[in-house]
């Protein structure tokens, strides 16, 4: 790994200047909440000084610059009872900016599944070796993220360029060549030893400021095992069965497709939808035979596909620890309480 | 045009007014990009708004607007008796929408109220499935016209339409809209059927339940959590009400 440092200001200026024909993507403030704290969004951006660096996490994850909500796969139009089909990807290069150490770990979840498993996605991989992402890490850990309990605070691989804040200057961390090449463009500086003392000091405190914890080693077996407990049933009757949970959710991916026929009937869309494994037909199939038509298997399910299921095929939990999901739901389901609750019956 | 070998039907369709602020047939002639194409998917057969003909031969038709009077009652079991399919198009045909407010009042004051000293003849308010039998409800208010043109298309080659079973939720997250909840507001997107697209949360006043339940909905959960964050029973009930389409359901 490369290692440099940049002057705040030339951050900005690599934005304004050298990025400015390219589409940028970063966290912006869209509302406050009724407790008075900024509700942020990645979104896109002309000049620097509408995102924030310093937010403390999106109400939104990241993914839906990779995995759009909707997203149409191929298009079929009918002539003279025949047919031709066209797949566009989408191409256009962007920056993604701000993304924290959940984020990226996300990504890296994510291409697992899409970029580098049996069946790759092109229209993900398209999208992914397109987009240029420029992480930022936390100062200080977010009030409610346990991804310090999920492996997912520390960041190796998976980004372009990844920042801490050490005060006047960014410690700059280079993950590709074109990271490189884009921060030659604002002249760099080599760490002195200051730079590396305060930027590992920096990262110290972080990691030892979490407060949100679970314990996740044994969580597979335990959830084998606690199949029938009570528990599901205690948080499943609370569910609204929303979906709320898995759109935020940086590594929630499941998805329908639908096919879209044009009102001129000339032409047929297929339509992918991210879907949710906690709405009511998530398990219908043919015949309308449902698997899961009770509220607590549906969230049963979503748990295990996160923390189980995940495990079995990757070696490691899907749930970056980002609490996006508790903040979402309005009955307050969240994995800290859930899984905490599901290891205390003993 | 044939799609997939199989040859379209093009539904004979009669469009009815009945009590109610027309704003659902006016949805019928937006969207002006598909406007032609789906007047031409369909035979039309009488439709105030869009056309001149008047034509007692129909298979489909659509009903809009609640039912008031007596006269309204008869006019409708004529047309029933005439369609193959009737369709309840717009909150009021599917639940009495905001007109059914009307039946908590004493129907003479409510008369005086709106005509003072020249009253008209008023009946407590019904859904048309409260008169006659209805064979596809399009909730709304007003409908979507893109969910009009997609039942459309799915009539036009006999396929089963359905709706989401899910709630406005999840279209809500799916336009990045901050909760209303999360800024202190009230919404009942979590009880209520998605399809709409969510456009209320959006525009920051909560949705109001003009689609209906959606399918097996967690009352009690949802009852909790508004109470949790401090809204009113009353407050509750008087959404629950607007429309109409929770019949029966109160928090208490
Ligand atoms: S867990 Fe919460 S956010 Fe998820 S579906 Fe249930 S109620 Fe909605
Ligand atoms: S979950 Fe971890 S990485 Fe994500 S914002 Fe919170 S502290 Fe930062
Ligand atoms: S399950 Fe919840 S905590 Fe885990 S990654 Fe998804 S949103 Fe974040
Ligand atoms: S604003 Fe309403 S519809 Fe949107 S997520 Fe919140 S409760 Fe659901
Ligand atoms: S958000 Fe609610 S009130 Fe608004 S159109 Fe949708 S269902 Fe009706």
């Amino acid at each position: 790994m490369i290692f440099k440092t940049i002057v705040k200001e030339d951050l900005k200026k690599l934005f304004n200047v050298h990025l400015k024909d390219v589409e940028c993507v970063g966290p912006k403030q869209v509302a406050t909440s009724n407790d008075g704290k900024a509700v942020y969004q990645f979104l896109p951006f002309e000049s620097f000084d509408e995102i924030n660096l310093n937010h403390e996490k999106t109400e939104y994850s990241a993914k839906t610059y990779f995995l759009p909500f909707r997203e149409t796969l191929s298009t079929f139009n009918f002539k003279n009872g025949d047919w031709d089909q066209e797949i566009k990807y989408r191409k256009q290069q962007r920056v993604l900016v701000g993304l924290h150490p959940c984020d990226i770990n996300a990504l890296v979840k994510l291409d697992k599944v899409f970029a580098k498993d049996l069946f790759p996605s092109p229209y993900y991989r398209s999208r992914r070796e397109n987009t240029f992402v420029i992480g930022i890490d936390c100062d200080k850990p977010c009030t409610d993220g346990f991804c310090a309990s999920v492996g997912a605070d520390v960041v190796t691989h998976g980004f372009d360029l990844f920042l801490r804040d050490i005060g006047d200057k960014y410690f700059v961390k280079v993950g590709s060549d074109r990271g490189l090449n884009v921060l030659n463009k604002i002249s760099p500086t080599d760490i002195s030893p200051e730079e590396r003392k305060s930027y590992r000091k920096k990262t110290k405190e972080f990691l030892a400021g979490f407060k949100n914890t679970i314990r996740v080693e044994n969580l597979p077996n335990t959830l084998d095992i606690e199949f029938e407990s009570p528990v599901w049933k205690k948080w499943g009757d609370k569910c609204l069965s929303c979906g709320s949970c898995a759109m935020v959710c940086p590594t929630c991916y499941c998805y329908g497709v639908s096919e879209q026929i044009s009102m001129d009937f000339k032409k047929s869309e297929k339509v992918k939808q991210l879907y949710s494994c906690n709405l009511l037909d998530f398990a219908m199939v043919a015949g309308a035979h449902n698997f899961r038509p009770a509220r607590e298997t549906r969230l049963k399910y979503r748990y295990y596909h996160q923390h189980r299921g995940f495990v079995e095929s990757f070696g490691e939990p899907k749930c970056v620890g980002c609490n996006r999901c508790g903040r979402a739901c309005l009955a307050n389901i969240n994995p800290v309480d859930v899984i905490s609750d599901l290891q205390m019956e003993l | 045009m044939e799609y997939l070998g199989i040859k379209p039907n093009k539904p004979k369709v009669a469009v009815f007014d009945f009590s109610g602020c027309e704003g659902c047939e006016l949805q019928l002639v937006n969207k002006e990009d598909t406007l032609i194409d789906f007047l031409s998917a369909i035979d039309l057969r009488g439709w105030r708004e869009a056309s001149s003909v008047i034509n007692d031969d129909y298979d489909i038709a659509l009903i809009e607007g609640s039912i008031t009077r007596d006269d309204e009652i008869k006019r409708l079991e004529k047309i029933r008796s005439h369609a193959k399919v009737l369709v309840a198009l717009g909150s009021c045909a599917c639940f009495g929408g905001v007109n059914q407010m009307k039946n908590v009042f004493d129907l003479k004051k409510a008369n005086q109220e709106v005509y003072g000293d020249k009253p008209k003849e008023t009946a407590k308010v019904k859904a048309v499935k409260d008169v006659v039998k209805v064979d596809l409800e399009i909730p709304g208010c007003p409908i979507s016209k893109a969910e009009v043109e997609s039942i459309i298309r799915h009539l036009a080659w006999g396929m089963p339409f359905s709706y989401p079973v899910y709630p406005v939720c999840v279209e809500c997250k799916q336009r990045f809209t901050t909760c209303m909840f999360e800024k202190g507001l009230m919404c009942l997107g979590p009880i209520t059927m998605a399809g709409c697209n969510a456009p209320c949360p959006a525009g920051g006043l909560g949705c109001w339940g003009c689609r209906g339940p959606a399918k097996d909905p967690n009352y009690e959960s949802f009852f909790a959590i508004a109470r949790e964050r401090g809204f009113s029973t009353a407050e509750v009930n008087e959404r629950l009400n607007f429309f109409g389409g929770f019949q029966e359901v109160n928090a208490k």
